[in-house]
């Protein structure tokens, strides 16, 4: 899946690499006791701590430790068991101490590995540089007044890692295939909700280009803070097209920060970035530096789940899934749960179909996750049950589960309540057939001419005579004995 | 060691602390003078010497994830040189 | 009747506990000592209303026989530290008029102690000077006078405020802070104890930032004894500071009297350059004298990288500073210049907030932390600082203590014009290396020069061995025979 800019020049390939920040679930924040949640009123969720005031003084949240090695973990990456926290030192109106407190040189977790499923079933690796945990910053809101900005420290001290990806992705699509495994990830983990749309994941995009063949890397812009995978995906192809047109047209490209602006679908320089930045990295020495055992990795390694692409593995293996359809299961860990207890004991191909497609088509349209799924996983597999014991044709297992998901009722009631059972019993078929026959002695004519096409017409019939509930196989099989001697 | 003008208002502004034009050249020389002055230590041996970033040799102690702090809305503005509805505010700033 | 004030810590609380006098009757007999003292101005908010109260609950607590180890005992605070409901400025325009809604560790324990605060200590600005002469609020003026000179003097800084009130006798004693030496070195200018703990012993949570990993709180007090009784109250682990030492507190007074027989004692031979003062290292000799009578042994040793100390501090002090003192922005407290936009506010707002010597601290600090400078600044300084560290680690390999001046010099005019900072700085030459190593430091009145002024000598122990800095301390004390104060009548 090669992406290529064609230019008036020559081809183009984009470089990316992406820096999400994912807020860690905890309850409190990094370095204070206030409470991390997201959407209290302005300031409330604030100690001295988050508001900068004098002599305050970091402590380290030990959950987020936990989860950020967890994270590292699940991203098979090298987990540091000594790392410095670093004041990042600059000046903004939401930053109440006037740095931020981050992790430099020595972050927490190391280089890992995270694999895309491309649609075609192939797999990519895109290497992770680095995570590390910092705390956020608070909120500017500018539309409040027109001669203020009003600062809102609610998410000052809010814990994020940093999760820096090399610039290994080639295209939007990849970058959009990048943070939707991400958050998958992270979302197995337990450790960020990945909700974009509360900013508990966030997104700056590095974007450069170079002409196909090429192996350095030019000069890349960094479009910042993008809050969802789509824009994310718009705003690398815009950013892309910019630069191979500065180029093309004998320009030059500055480093820079930019804004995405989804309205307009344009990127833009920040002009609070504008002056330059020298952030002055420096050991922050309120905070020794953070140190752990063997031990203490190994107690986490111990109680991580099996993650997505395990799973993907043993559901192609276990289930004979194609990895496309396995893919699609494990994205979600619910959706794979349910899955697994659905075709547990019974045909996977035929449980994957009624999830992927029955299931997950009710799920969108009313807009529900799996966990508030109308059918349960028990009451699912029930349904396929009785398909598979001939109790129900497909046609009436459809008709069934339509029911379950109005009524929330089980299989066997909705079939004993509607009388659905397939008829499986010969002479009652039989019977139906023969007045059939006997009603339309042109057709049964036509048929023994050669139009055998009308076997169609004639399963019809008799499906209507059943009320439906005729075994359609079965059906066919007496019609064809009758109409052929 | 000598810094000039340039250099001090590039720092100033980093520090964002407004120097006036006059006193640039003033302020250059003092710095000058205290930065030749610790450039001495350029003499010392420090090949291997890990660095002492802090001032004690103890563990970092975690704090358990509980929420006992916040809620304290009026106590975080009571100082505040300009506030409005729970916010404090400041001069609009553009993006 | 003998003035209140005149009584030692010890002293007061003992008598406090026979119903000798009231607390409140203490208190405002030192109320009444600062009234008179104004023109020290030792003092930036005095609170005396605030003394009143406490002394009153004081004196039910100690009539219902629960009292606290300092109940009673009038306190200076220095206004570095953080008291609910009282402003607190660190000596700078940028914070007046700030009242914190929180009270720092060491003031609370202070006060969990039954002690009274009697008002908020003049300093330098954000402790950085060593003569108290960068205050927003004026100089602080020392007690004492020399015999040479009409002039006033300085107390020392940048504790100078605590050093006035407890050798003027208008406190009991009074909290200090340590960063290179801004306990000992004022102690030493105005003739009275002062001690630095070991770095870790007293929280730093509530205590204005200067330089984070440097700062320490400790008391300041005018007899051993007393500097013991009010440490062990303010020190001990505090969960909200992260570098707070998870260690049980000594009982520091009983290791009083307990003589300095058999220990080694270092003296190092870098803190004898040429053209020391004669008389500071006349006094140092006596000194060594009084150890070797007490039965102490004498350890020549080497603090091979002691001329390194100063410059490292004045690296490292600054470069935390300046990122210490970024939160005074004029948003969220203090003091706001309007600007056109969020960038001008600041510019302003710390242009005028800030004082020369602290905007200069700021600057050097932005510079050596500055892309392209901070492996020749920044990282070279912490690698001499370990350096240094871990000359004191060899030296207490062969010793239980060291003994050297405390200051280059007595006090100096306060109008002496120290118009080259380096000058200036070369006040902490002996105090900066204990500092840097954060190993406990103290300094002890030992005598007189010949202009009538006192000088102190300093003692430094291993980390954590505060009980043998005291037994040092006290060793001093007896010989040298002081107090040399001026008991009021
Ligand atoms: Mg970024
Ligand atoms: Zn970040």
């Amino acid at each position: 899946m090669s992406y290529i800019i064609k230019g008036e020049t020559g081809d183009w390939e984009v470089v990316i690499g992406l820096e999400v920040h994912a807020q860690v679930i905890s309850k409190s924040k990094l370095f204070s006791g206030a409470s991390a949640e997201f959407g209290a009123s302005p300031n409330e969720h604030v100690s001295f701590i988050d508001a900068g005031m004098p002599g305050m003084l970091p402590v380290i949240n030990e959950r987020c430790v936990e989860q950020a090695v967890r994270t590292g973990l699940g991203l098979k990456a090298k987990i540091n068991q000594r790392s410095v926290f670093a004041r990042k030192n600059y000046f903004y109106a939401d930053m109440p101490q006037g740095y931020q407190i981050s992790q430099y040189d020595q972050p927490i977790v190391g280089e890992g590995t995270l694999i895309l499923d491309m649609p075609d079933g192939a797999t990519r690796a895109i290497g992770i540089e680095r995570l590390h945990l910092e705390q956020d910053a608070g909120k500017s809101v500018h539309d409040l007044s027109p001669t203020k900005t009003m600062i809102d420290l609610n998410r000052s001290g809010v814990p994020l890692m940093e999760i820096v990806s090399k610039p290994d992705l080639r295209s939007p699509e990849e970058a959009g295939l990048y943070l939707k495994k991400l958050r998958s990830i992270l979302r197995y983990l337990g450790t960020c909700d990945g909700n974009m749309e509360e900013g508990s994941m966030r997104c700056d995009a590095n974007v450069s280009v170079r002409p196909v063949g090429s192996t350095d890397l030019r000069t890349r812009c960094e479009i910042k803070n993008v809050n969802s995978v789509r824009f994310v995906m718009m705003a690398i192809e815009h950013e892309a097209m910019r630069h191979v047109d500065v180029y093309e047209s004998g320009g030059k490209i500055d480093q820079e920060t930019r804004l995405y602006d989804s309205n307009k679908n344009e990127t833009r320089t920040m002009r609070s970035k504008e002056m330059a930045h020298d952030y002055r990295y420096f050991p922050d020495p309120d905070l020794l530096p953070l140190e752990f055992d063997d031990a203490f990795v190994a107690k986490i390694k111990s109680t991580l789940p099996e993650l997505p692409d395990d799973k993907k593995a043993r559901f192609i293996s276990a289930y004979g899934l194609s990895a496309y359809d396995a893919g699609v299961l494990v994205a979600e860990q619910d959706n794979a749960l349910y899955f697994e207890e659905v075709a547990n004991g019974r045909d996977a191909k035929l449980a994957n179909n009624w999830v992927t497609s029955n299931l997950f088509g009710v799920l969108n349209a009313r807009n529900v996750p799996i966990t508030e799924s109308p059918v349960s996983a028990k009451n699912l597999g029930r349904l396929l049950d009785l398909i598979a014991d001939n109790t129900l044709s497909t046609r009436l297992a459809k008709e069934a589960f339509e029911i379950m998901v109005e009524t929330g009722k089980d299989a066997d009631t909705v079939v004993t309540e509607r009388g659905m059972k397939q008829i499986t019993d010969t002479g009652a078929i039989d019977a139906a057939i023969d007045q059939i026959i006997a009603a339309n002695a042109d057709k049964v004519e036509q048929y023994r001419a050669g139009k055998v096409q009308l076997i169609g017409w004639f399963t019809g019939q008799v499906m209507k005579a059943t009320q439906g509930q005729a075994a359609p196989a079965l059906c066919q099989e007496l019609l064809k004995k009758k109409l052929e001697v | 060691m000598s810094l000039d003008k340039a250099t001090i208002r590039r720092v100033a502004t980093l520090a964002r602390i407004e120097v006036p034009d006059a006193e640039l050249e003033a302020t250059a020389t003092k710095l000058s003078g205290i930065l030749s002055w610790i450039a001495q230590l350029s003499e010392v041996n420090t090949d291997d010497v890990l660095p002492m970033s802090g001032g004690t040799d103890l563990k970092l102690p975690w704090r358990a994830d509980v929420i006992n702090d916040g809620g304290i809305v009026d106590k975080v503005l009571a100082n505040a040189p300009e506030a409005q509805d729970g916010f404090f505010s400041v001069p609009k700033v553009v993006e | 009747m003998t003035n209140l004030t005149s009584f030692t810590i010890a002293d007061a609380r003992d008598k406090l506990a026979k119903k000798e006098f009231t607390a409140l009757e203490l208190t405002n007999a030192h109320i009444a000592a600062m009234e008179k003292a104004k023109a020290l101005n030792a003092f930036i908010t005095p609170t005396p209303d605030i003394a009143r109260a406490r002394a009153k609950e004081s004196d039910a607590r100690l009539q219902a026989g629960k009292a606290g180890a300092l109940e009673g005992i009038p306190l200076g605070i220095k206004d570095l530290f953080c008291t609910e409901g009282v402003q607190t400025t660190a000596a700078s325009h940028i914070l007046e008029g700030f009242v914190p809604q929180y009270e720092s560790t060491v003031s609370q324990k202070l006060r969990d102690a039954g002690s009274v605060m009697l008002g908020k200590l003049n300093l330098d600005e954000f402790a950085m000077g060593s003569s108290n002469q960068t205050s927003y609020f004026g100089p602080v003026k020392s007690p004492w006078k020399a015999k040479s000179l009409a002039d006033d003097l300085v107390p020392g800084g940048s504790s100078g405020g605590s050093a006035a009130a407890v050798s003027g006798y208008l406190a009991m004693g009074a909290t200090g802070t340590d960063t290179g030496g801004s306990i000992r070195q004022p102690a030493a200018f105005c003739g009275i104890v002062g001690v630095k703990p070991t770095y870790g012993r007293c929280s730093r949570w509530g205590v204005v930032a200067f330089a984070s990993s440097l700062d320490q709180a400790g008391p300041m007090t005018r007899t051993v004894r007393d500097a013991a009784i009010m440490l062990k109250v303010m020190c001990g682990h505090d969960a909200k500071d992260s570098t707070s030492a998870l260690l049980p507190v000594p009982d520091f007074e009983a290791a009083l009297g307990k003589g300095v027989k058999g220990l080694r004692i270092g003296i190092p031979k870098e803190y004898r350059p040429d053209g020391l003062n004669g008389e500071v290292a006349a006094l140092w000799d006596k000194g060594i004298q009084w150890m070797k009578d007490a039965g102490a042994t004498i350890v020549d040793i080497s603090l091979p990288h002691t001329s390194s100390a100063l410059p490292t501090y004045y690296i490292v002090a600054p470069a935390e500073a300046s990122s210490n003192l970024a939160r005074y922005d004029g948003v969220r407290y203090g003091q706001r210049v309007e600007g056109k936009s969020l960038d001008e506010m600041y510019g302003k707002t710390r242009a005028a907030g800030f004082g020369t010597e602290v905007k200069r601290r700021i600057l050097i600090g932005t510079y050596v932390l500055s892309a392209g400078y901070y492996d020749a600044y920044y990282l070279k300084a912490q690698k001499v600082r370990a350096l240094i560290a871990k000359d004191f680690t060899d030296a207490f390999e062969k010793v239980d203590a060291i003994l050297t001046p405390t200051a280059p010099t007595a006090a100096f005019g306060l109008n002496d014009k120290q118009d080259d900072p380096v000058a200036m700085y070369l006040n902490d030459v002996f105090t900066v290396p204990a500092s840097l190593a954060g190993i406990p430091g103290a300094s002890v009145p030992a005598g007189l020069n010949s202009d009538g002024l006192p000088l102190g000598l300093q003692v430094l122990t291993k980390r954590w061995d505060e009980e043998t800095l005291f037994r040092v301390c006290q060793v001093i004390e007896d010989a040298a025979q002081f107090p040399f104060l001026k008991v009021p009548a």
